[in-house]
């Protein structure tokens, strides 16, 4: 892993699913760059094609969907075209990915070693007693207390949080280069989801593991990530530093997520909302696929917007960005 | 779709036998004992040429097929039709009154349909002895409780609804709204159901007119033609057995080829 | 309390049926004589007395004598059980070693041409009325390619005191086609409910998760994949399997297998009572037992909340979570 060259460079993608109801875009152009150690946010409502972005990456998208377009490179190698078994080879053991509800991602009728286990025996020829040692010390790093009696046990004598907790503890068998972790904590408690997103963050800072982290969430991008990439519509319509996103929004779309967050210092305002709802991806609307439910729409946006720059260092794609200073 | 076509062709045969037939061969002056046992495409004594052969009677094989396989499909559908009403009366009622009468009757509707449907249409034949409208009643009385089941689920999922719009509801219209409401509702899975049940009484009926105990002599089925068929075998008279089972096997398989279509057609839940 | 109703139904109900005096008794006995053939059948009695005659000797273990055959019914049935259950479980084995795999490969490449021959041919499978299927295998490969005989049980040997056929070559031969006979509905029956478990799997998060570790294709499938279709599938076959043994009535007739199922044809057509009430109790019996030992198979299998359960003839989707923080 060369320490210069960054993680995860996405260059264009495009992923179409061929349906009898009509092509639904769900990823239309989507590009970032994950440098190594480094934590990205990428955040959108559902819909927003940012689910099917990870499936990207790792070559899981599903008939009748497709990716069309673009390159994936990954440590600048580009596995987009790899071929079936050595993708495998890639996934689980240099990208691995956490997926959003436990109960189904982990097969209920196998006990949890067996599922380790053979995560472990899947990318590396060890015997099974050392693969079910390493399973019980990356249980105990998640801080799974009683590993031991917890291996023997069955997914749904769990609780939500302890299996996302496993869910993490797979990821890390390998210490990947690249986790893409789709809204992993969405499903479970405030709190619990605050001890994950400690721990996630802890984790990857002392393995400089890079991070994806997918989330309609912007309180968890706020705490967690170091980037953020905002998603709408099969687009990336804003992209910067997290600070520059969350503080001075550029993107209408991002400046309204910001501004129906309730916020305890502005009690008794009632909460802005964005009129409308998200688009199905298959009937877009002409142009711009935010302009009907922008305040700043005009005709301009009739045709669709590029990403362009206009501030130094960040991105949006809008004829009508929020300017720093301007109000 | 060929399914189909090949359905109702079988069911025209089956209506319109008497004409088409080249012989009526329970007419005992058409036929000639000494025309038994021919094999397929051979010439008779009358100057008849037997297509498909003829039996230890010198009765032709295709008449006696398309006779046979109007009583077949006779006796399938009405028997089909009959647990049908009876199966959608009860069903209906289940799901509309609810309560007591419901757990009563599923109780029952689970019984029967644990037992095996050869054993049950074997006792009540062995109790109500041998005819054509005993064997219809034999096979009533095992299908009767798949409509029943059927149509009560269906009927559940729209009375629940009812009973949220009934609350807003007029009282009066409400036996009628749940008439209106339920029975198309209910009627897709039914025919699906049905298509299946036609195509296992009529399967079940030749088994048991194969086994002895269906139907008389005096009424063939193409069950009947088989288990006559059945000492020639050892002797290489195959056609005898053959060619009824053939009629059997396209129509039991046409029927159930429409009803899986129609399943896929009809399933909201595949039609993503 | 099923057995109760079950023999009450099939006593009064097979009492109905013609007149044994009639067909028993030699019409030509005089009257002295058939009174004491009466007494001696215990003919004479009102039906419910008969019928509580019947319940005490059904605890001792007596179900009543054959009319035809003069023995004890129990152990008439009893004698002929084991070719019954011998037929009845090679065809279930049959069906599953070929349907599952079937099954599975229809329901993970359902657009070849593979996959829907394999659906089409089980829809064929089962609209194959049984008994005809079984004259034309005798035809085809007993008489006319004088394969493998064409009826009878084959050489028997003793195990654990029960006369078994399958552990000898001749008893093999013998057993072939009767069990492929009566296993082809359930064939068919498995490989659809396989295709349909499969395709299910298929779309659950856990087998994307499962390729996201990066397991190779197989192991998703014969490990991931299986356990979960096992499941619906044994739960069917094992209610079924009462069904096998019923259906064998068919199987045994064309194939004269010396089984429980001739013995029950036969006996109607003779109007041997006690016999035909006999085989039904027995019948009955052995459905509750086969469903205790599907209820425990279940529980071992299914390693979940045993009241997540679907009832009746399918089990529904098992997925339904708790979310607990």
């Amino acid at each position: 892993m060369n320490a210069n060259r960054p993680t995860l460079v996405v260059e264009d993608i495009k992923t179409y699913f061929f349906t009898k109801a009509g092509i639904v875009k769900a990823v239309d152009g989507v590009d970032f760059t994950i440098n190594r150690g480094e934590i990205l946010g990428l955040v959108g409502e559902s819909g927003s094609g940012k689910t099917v972005t990870g499936f990207s990456i790792m070559g899981l998208v599903d008939p009748p969907g497709r990716m069309t377009a673009g390159r994936v490179l990954f440590d600048g190698q580009d596995i987009t075209a790899l071929p079936e078994n050595e993708m495998r080879r890639i996934r689980g053991r240099r990208i691995a990915m956490i997926f959003q509800d436990p109960m189904m991602t982990l097969n209920p009728v196998l006990r949890i070693d067996t599922q380790m286990i053979e995560a472990i025996q899947a990318h590396e020829n060890v015997s099974r007693q050392e693969a079910w040692r390493r399973s019980r010390d990356a249980l105990g790093r998640v801080g799974i207390s009683a590993a031991e009696e917890r291996l023997r046990a069955y997914p749904h004598q769990f609780s939500g949080g302890m299996r996302q907790r496993v869910s993490i503890a797979i990821a890390l068998l390998h210490k990947p280069d690249l986790i893409i972790a789709d809204e992993p904590t969405t499903a479970l408690d405030v709190t619990i989801q605050g001890q994950i997103l400690f721990e996630v963050q802890k984790l990857c800072r002392e393995t400089a593991t890079a991070l994806m982290w997918i989330t309609h969430d912007l309180s968890v991008v706020a705490s967690l990530a170091d980037k953020v990439c905002v998603m709408y519509a099969g687009k990336i319509v804003e992209s910067g530093t997290v600070d520059e996103v969350l503080d001075s929004p550029l993107h209408p779309y991002t400046r309204g997520l910001i501004d129906s967050v309730p916020n305890r210092n502005r009690r008794g305002v009632p909460l802005k909302q964005i009129p409308g709802m998200t688009p199905s991806l298959i009937d877009l609307p002409e142009g711009c696929a935010f302009r009907t439910r922008c305040p700043r729409s005009d005709d301009d946006c009739l045709a669709s917007p590029a990403l362009t720059s206009p501030v130094l260092g960040r991105k949006a794609r809008c004829y009508h960005p929020h300017l720093p200073g301007a109000s | 779709m060929a399914a189909f076509v090949i359905f109702c062709a079988l069911v025209f045969i089956a209506i319109f036998a008497p004409l088409i037939s080249p012989q009526n061969p329970y007419d005992l002056g058409e036929i000639d004992i000494m025309d038994s046992r021919l094999p397929p495409g051979a010439v008779g004594l009358a100057g008849l040429t037997h297509v498909l052969g003829t039996d230890d009677q010198g009765r032709d094989m295709l008449s006696a097929i398309f006779y046979g396989l109007r009583i077949s499909l006779g006796v399938g559908v009405m028997s089909g039709v009959i647990a049908l009403s009876i199966g959608l009366s009860i069903g209906l009622a289940a799901a509309y009154y609810g309560g007591r009468l419901d757990a009563i009757i599923m109780r029952v509707v689970d019984l029967q349909l644990s037992f095996p449907a050869i054993l049950l249409a074997l006792i009540v034949l062995a109790v109500l002895g041998k005819g054509v409208d005993k064997i219809i009643i034999a096979l009533v009385a095992f299908q009767w409780a798949y409509y029943a089941r059927t149509v009560r689920a269906s009927a559940l999922v729209e009375r629940h609804k009812e009973y949220i719009e009934a609350a807003t509801c007029l009282a009066l219209s409400h036996k009628r709204i749940v008439f209106r409401h339920l029975l198309p509702n209910v009627i897709p899975p039914m025919i699906v159901v049905g298509t299946v049940q036609v195509a296992h009484a009529i399967a079940l009926e030749a088994t048991l007119s194969f086994l002895g105990v269906g139907l008389p002599l005096t009424e063939p089925s193409l069950g009947l033609l088989i288990a006559n068929g059945f000492d020639y075998m050892l002797t290489g008279k195959y056609w005898i057995s053959f060619f009824p089972g053939i009629a059997l096997l396209l129509t039991i398989f046409s029927i159930n080829l429409v009803g899986d279509q129609l399943r896929d057609v009809l399933n909201p839940r595949l039609q993503k | 309390m099923v057995i109760v109703v079950m023999s009450l139904l099939v006593f009064f109900g097979v009492n109905v049926i013609g007149n044994p005096i009639d067909i028993l008794i030699n019409p030509e006995f005089d009257q002295e004589e058939m009174e004491r053939a009466i007494k001696a059948l215990g003919l004479d009695l009102p039906i419910w007395q008969q019928y509580l005659v019947f319940v005490k000797n059904a605890f001792n273990g007596d179900l009543g004598k054959s009319f035809v055959y003069g023995m004890p019914a129990l152990q008439l049935i009893v004698q002929r059980m084991p070719a019954t259950l011998e037929l009845a479980l090679t065809a279930l084995l049959m069906a599953v070693v070929f349907g599952i795999p079937l099954g599975m490969w229809a329901g993970l490449r359902p657009d070849s041409v593979a996959g829907r021959t394999i659906m089409s041919g089980s829809i064929l499978g089962f609209s194959l009325p049984t008994f005809w299927v079984g004259i034309m295998m005798i035809m085809i490969f007993a008489v006319m390619l004088g394969w493998l005989p064409a009826t009878g049980r084959g050489e028997t040997v003793a195990l654990f005191g029960v006369q078994v056929s399958f552990l000898t070559k001749d008893g093999l031969a013998h057993m072939l086609m009767p069990a492929f006979n009566l296993g082809l509905l359930k064939l068919s029956l498995v490989i659809r409910l396989a295709r349909a478990g499969t395709r299910e799997a298929m779309l659950q998060d856990y087998v994307k998760f499962a390729r996201a570790k990066g397991l190779s294709t197989w192991r998703v499938v014969m490990v991931h994949i299986l356990k979960n279709i096992l499941i619906p599938v044994v739960t069917v076959l094992g209610l079924e399997f009462g069904n096998l043994i019923a259906f064998s009535v068919v199987t045994e007739t064309v194939f004269a297998w010396p089984g429980m199922g001739k013995l029950i044809i036969d006996s109607i057509q003779l109007l041997d009572r006690p016999i035909i009430v006999a085989y039904l109790l027995i019948i009955v019996f052995m459905f509750i037992a086969i469903n205790l030992v599907v209820d425990v198979l279940y529980s071992v299998l299914d390693p979940r909340d045993p009241h997540r359960r679907g009832s009746g003839d399918r089990p529904g989707n098992p997925h339904g979570g708790d979310r607990k923080g």
